[in-house]
């Protein structure tokens, strides 16, 4: 199998539970290490580095949205904004933070911490997680998953604004065709192998 | 910084949701139970030192047969130590017609420096404290003095040159300790009327003693300084060498608080280990977040490294500071009970219970934390992850027991304070841990064979399959808690019965010696008119061991200083058909009834090993110039503490009849009852009698001193094993639940629930407790007999409430921490899990 994604790109990779699409984001995002093959981020072959090399690629030029969310239930709102730019050692992570707090409309939550937020909002966190520190990629695993529909349509549509106004590529793991046909390319993953899926193709599945 | 805050955040968070609180509670009592029962036992021990100290008047004291040489007070008051000298010898004082044999004990004004004189106008009064000694030109006579001299308070009595008056009866006095068979009723003077009395000349029979006391400590530099500068004639006491018998109360008490304490530690780190099972858990999410956005291991292991710092400083801080209030508020309840305030406590014990706390933490929860630090991140997509771990996190899964059993071994080790008691814990504790995961290991493949069923308990068998290494700690735990608290149970009752037995009430309390032959009959009439009906007369030879196996006994054939003090002086034979009951035989046999008149003797077993002599051996006495051959037949081991009438050398009745004999009884008189002994010692002017009384009443207050202390420190240690069941119910209680509310969602009703976790405990619970009777018995057994040195008698009683309590109330406290779970709808609880 070979992928291609190009800078500024927005892909979806759609298949059924179990069609190995999360395998194929942690591959991408080194969570995960193939058993062959390499895999090239930003023109740096993530495979050869060790753990904490990945890490820090993923710091530096990575965001993530997860189905889950994945807030940290120690820190605040605020706190968890401000974690991955602390990490990659930003002095300004309080400011950017609050500013991408303010971008998803959470500027009144600061200080609240994650079991006292809805789940649109815990959510929200996470997209401003994913977007304060700039990254290059972003990763987005079901990112509406665990919503209702109306609150899922509202953060897609905060995804996709943040991601035009930032440029930053996209990468979308859902099983959600009318989210999927919102991306440039769809891919479909099934029986270990990738298609490319048209966009007319996507509009009569839906 | 980051790290730091990050720490205490996560901590924060841990605490507010529960998890790390059994730990930190677990944590704060471990370090508790070290500095309280540390600085107990510090201050109980020189409390009791001091209390022995009564017995001698000082901490310790310089003796020597001539004036004792200025150097030793020079440097006493270098050391800026207290001292206080005294001059005894034996006299007749006489008061007109009457006259009697005296011990006098001529004091300095500082004296004595430990416990205090207590004095009397009337022999009936009650004693008030003295202020002082006797002033110049006064003195004070024991009460039965003056009835022997039929005197009063305000006469004067001849003393050698000299006429005193008398000033107070003197009830009770310190240092009345030493040799207890040179006693005559007492008269206590100035040793400033000394010379006066032209009693003190070259070639008197006197006793010089130098008493010292210090504030605190330091007499162990004067101990050595003395010791290496003792001339002829000049020896140095403490309360150890004065009263043996207090010395082994004293440390068996130290042993058994030690051994509470190291239970206690022991108990502790178990519920830091249970309690670091589920907030490792809850923790996994959190850590593999952190990696997920790019945090190095490094940073990992710092935040987790701070955050067990911070845990451990916090923990151990509380834990010392509960420990110094609990202590100080058993010192309250000691200080009464003991005859002088408890010292001051020292601060050792506080820092070495903070840093046993920190080791202990680190110990138990490090390898814990390299877990949660080599958590993957792609742990964050796929949950199951921790379920399939890396060859590195199941090497240190197999080991992470390592560190907190060093750490374990070293506290034990040092707690103990003796290699014997705490290596004996030690491969209990090793033994105890593989039978428990052998057997629970051997259970839960033994639960796989069962078929499926949705009966309650079914149900709960299937938990235990779920978990089974989960499973195997819980009971491992559990019944190292049930083990060390059946143990101190066990010993601490083996402990007071053996103090108990050997000074029970009716104790003799009186010794009465050199009775002549033709006097048996009259005093025995007398005694039993008293209400004395089973009082034995023991006769009595005295006799030189002169040869043994053909070769002279000569002093300087021995080293040691008891073994030629044996050797040059004269002692005790007597003879008996029967065994004394409280004697134990070590070697050979004792003799038969057609034995009687065979030459043979039984010796004490001291005796025998300081002079080097075993079964078989002939020796040869000299008594009163006549040649005596004797074959050693057996070897006997002595009670002294039991304070009857004991012989070195006894041999069978019928070999000793041509020999002189006088007869020794002792006898039990309350305290204050002189008139049977006025009256006989009147009748029988040859008859000396020995009070010890007072003494056995000093003996028996410092054992009830260390009976409490002993209690005390039990309980104690009662609460860190509810503490350790606690966590080891909560160990799981999360998991629980949540299987529970799924169970619940497909139908189970609240009743199969309940007999599921009833199951669960209850063979938790018995596997538990069975493991840890076998294990608590086998190491109470070693450690009465082999390390305390007291009878161990087995207790089925214990050993079987242990395991009905255990049945029965691990399930119910496990059925109680669910209880409040089950009762809410499952949507709530699904929500929160």
């Amino acid at each position: 199998m070979q992928l291609r994604v190009e800078q500024g790109e927005r892909l979806a990779i759609i298949g059924r539970s179990g069609s190995g699409k999360s395998t194929l984001l942690a591959l991408l995002a080194g969570l995960d290490l193939p058993s062959a093959g390499k895999v090239r981020i930003l023109g740096e072959d993530i495979v050869d580095l060790d753990e904490d090399g990945r890490a820090a690629v993923r710091g530096r030029s990575m965001g993530f949205v997860f189905q889950s969310f994945q807030l940290l239930p120690s820190l605040t709102a605020l706190e968890n904004v401000m974690l991955p730019l602390q990490l990659t050692g930003r002095r300004d992570a309080a400011a950017l933070a609050q500013a991408a707090l303010a971008q998803v409309g959470l500027s009144a939550r600061l200080s609240h911490y994650p079991r006292q937020l809805s789940g649109g909002e815990q959510q929200r966190v996470a997209i401003a997680r994913a977007f304060a520190p700039q990254p290059q990629i972003l990763f987005a695993d079901e990112p509406t998953g665990n919503l209702d529909a109306s609150t899922g349509q509202h953060i897609i549509d905060l995804l996709f604004q943040l991601n035009e106004a930032a440029g930053t590529t996209l990468i979308l793991v859902t099983h959600d065709m009318a989210l999927a046909s919102r991306c440039q390319r769809i891919l479909t993953l099934q029986d270990g192998q990738l298609q490319q899926v048209t966009q007319t193709l996507a509009r009569s599945g839906h | 910084m980051l790290a730091l805050g990050l720490a205490w955040r996560q901590l924060r968070s841990l605490w507010a949701s529960g998890e790390v609180r059994v730990l930190f509670l677990a944590l704060v009592l471990a370090v508790a139970a070290t500095t309280t029962v540390g600085l107990f036992t510090d201050r109980v021990a020189s409390a009791l030192v001091r209390q022995g100290g009564l017995l001698l008047g000082g901490d310790m004291v310089v003796q020597a047969d001539h004036p004792l040489p200025a150097q030793f007070v020079e440097a006493a008051e270098q050391q800026r130590l207290r001292t206080a000298q005294t001059m005894e010898f034996p006299s007749m004082v006489s008061y007109g017609e009457q006259s009697q044999l005296a011990e006098i004990k001529a004091v300095s004004d500082s004296f004595p420096l430990r416990g205090e004189l207590t004095i009397a106008a009337e022999p009936a009064a009650s004693g008030i404290a003295a202020r002082s000694v006797p002033q110049p030109g006064s003195v004070w006579l024991e009460p039965r003095l003056a009835g022997l001299l039929a005197l009063a308070v305000g006469d004067h009595l001849q003393l050698g040159e000299v006429k005193l008056r008398v000033a107070a009866l003197l009830q009770q006095e310190p240092s009345r300790g030493g040799d207890m068979f040179s006693y005559a009723p007492r008269l206590m003077m100035n040793l400033a009327d000394v010379e006066a009395t032209g009693l003190v000349q070259y070639g008197s029979r006197v006793r010089y003693q130098l008493l010292l006391a210090a504030a605190s400590g330091p007499l162990a530099d004067y101990k050595a300084w003395a010791e290496a500068r003792l001339g002829d004639g000049e020896k140095l006491m403490d309360v150890s060498t004065a009263r043996p018998e207090m010395r082994s109360a004293l440390d068996k008490s130290s042993q058994f608080l030690g051994l509470a304490a190291m239970v206690a530690v022991l108990l502790a780190m178990v519920a830091m280990y249970l309690a670091s099972l589920p907030y490792v858990q809850n923790s996994f999410d959190s850590y593999a977040m952190m990696r997920c956005l790019g945090a190095s291991r490094a940073l990992m292991l710092k935040v987790l490294l701070y955050q067990a710092l911070l845990l451990a400083a916090l923990g151990a801080l509380l834990g010392a500071a509960i420990g110094y209030v609990a202590q100080s508020g058993l010192s309250m309840l000691a200080g009464r009970l003991f005859a002088e305030a408890l010292p001051a406590a020292a601060w050792t014990p506080l820092l070495l219970g903070c840093l046993a706390g920190l080791l202990i933490l680190l110990a138990v929860l490090w390898p814990q934390l390299l877990r949660l630090a080599q958590v993957p991140a792609l742990r964050i997509l796929r949950r199951d992850l921790e379920h399939s771990p890396t060859e590195g996190s199941r090497w240190l899964q197999r080991f992470s027991l390592l560190p907190a059993l060093l750490v374990m071994a070293l506290l034990l080790l040092w707690q103990s304070g003796d290699w014997k008691l705490g290596g004996a814990m030690l491969v209990a504790l090793c033994g105890l841990l593989l039978v428990t995961m052998g057997l629970a290991r051997l259970g839960s493949s033994m639960l796989q064979r069962l078929p499926g069923s949705h009966s309650g308990w079914r149900l709960g068998l299937a938990g235990l399959r779920r978990r089974p290494w989960l499973a195997a700690a819980q009971v491992s735990a559990l019944s190292l808690g049930l083990m060390a608290l059946l143990l101190l149970a066990l010993i601490r009752s083996d402990l007071l019965n053996n103090w108990q037995q050997s000074l029970p009430a009716d104790a003799p309390n009186r010794f009465m010696i050199n009775i002549q032959p033709d006097q048996l009959d009259a005093i025995q009439q007398r005694l039993q008119e008293a209400g004395l009906h089973d009082t034995q007369l023991f006769p009595m030879v005295r006799g030189r061991l002169t040869a043994v196996n053909g070769d002279p006994v000569l002093v300087d054939n021995y080293t040691d200083d008891r073994a030629r003090r044996l050797a040059e002086r004269e002692f005790n034979l007597s003879w008996a058909a029967d065994m004394q009951a409280d004697n134990q035989l070590l070697q050979g046999r004792w003799w038969t009834a057609s034995q009687h008149g065979q030459p043979l003797v039984s010796l004490e077993q001291d005796l025998a090993t300081a002079l080097g002599l075993k079964v078989g051996d002939r020796l040869r006495y000299d008594i009163a110039g006549s040649p005596l051959e004797l074959t050693v037949s057996s070897i006997r081991k002595v009670e002294w503490d039991s304070m009857r009438a004991n012989f070195f050398a006894v041999t069978p009745p019928g070999v000793l009849d041509g020999f002189d004999a006088s007869y020794i009884s002792s006898f039990h008189l309350p305290i204050g009852n002189d008139t049977l002994i006025n009256s006989l010692v009147k009748a029988m002017p040859n008859l000396t009698v020995l009070d010890i009384a007072a003494i056995m009443q000093q003996v028996r207050g410092v054992m009830a001193r260390m009976t409490h202390a002993v209690e005390y420190v039990f309980a104690f240690s009662l609460l860190a094993g509810i503490a350790v069941l606690y966590a080891a119910l909560a160990a799981t209680r999360a998991e629980r639940t949540r299987e529970m509310t799924l169970l619940r969602v497909l139908g189970a009703r609240s009743r199969q629930l309940y007999q599921a976790v009833f199951t669960e405990f209850a063979v938790i619970g018995l596997l538990a407790a069975l493991v840890a009777v076998l294990v608590a018995n086998l190491l109470a057994y070693y450690v009465s007999v082999e390390v305390l040195g007291i009878v161990y008698a087995f207790n089925p009683r214990f050993s079987l409430s242990l395991l009905v309590l255990a049945a029965l109330l691990v399930p119910a406290a496990a059925w109680f921490g669910v209880r409040s779970d089950l009762q809410q709808p499952p949507r709530r609880l699904l929500q929160s899990v």
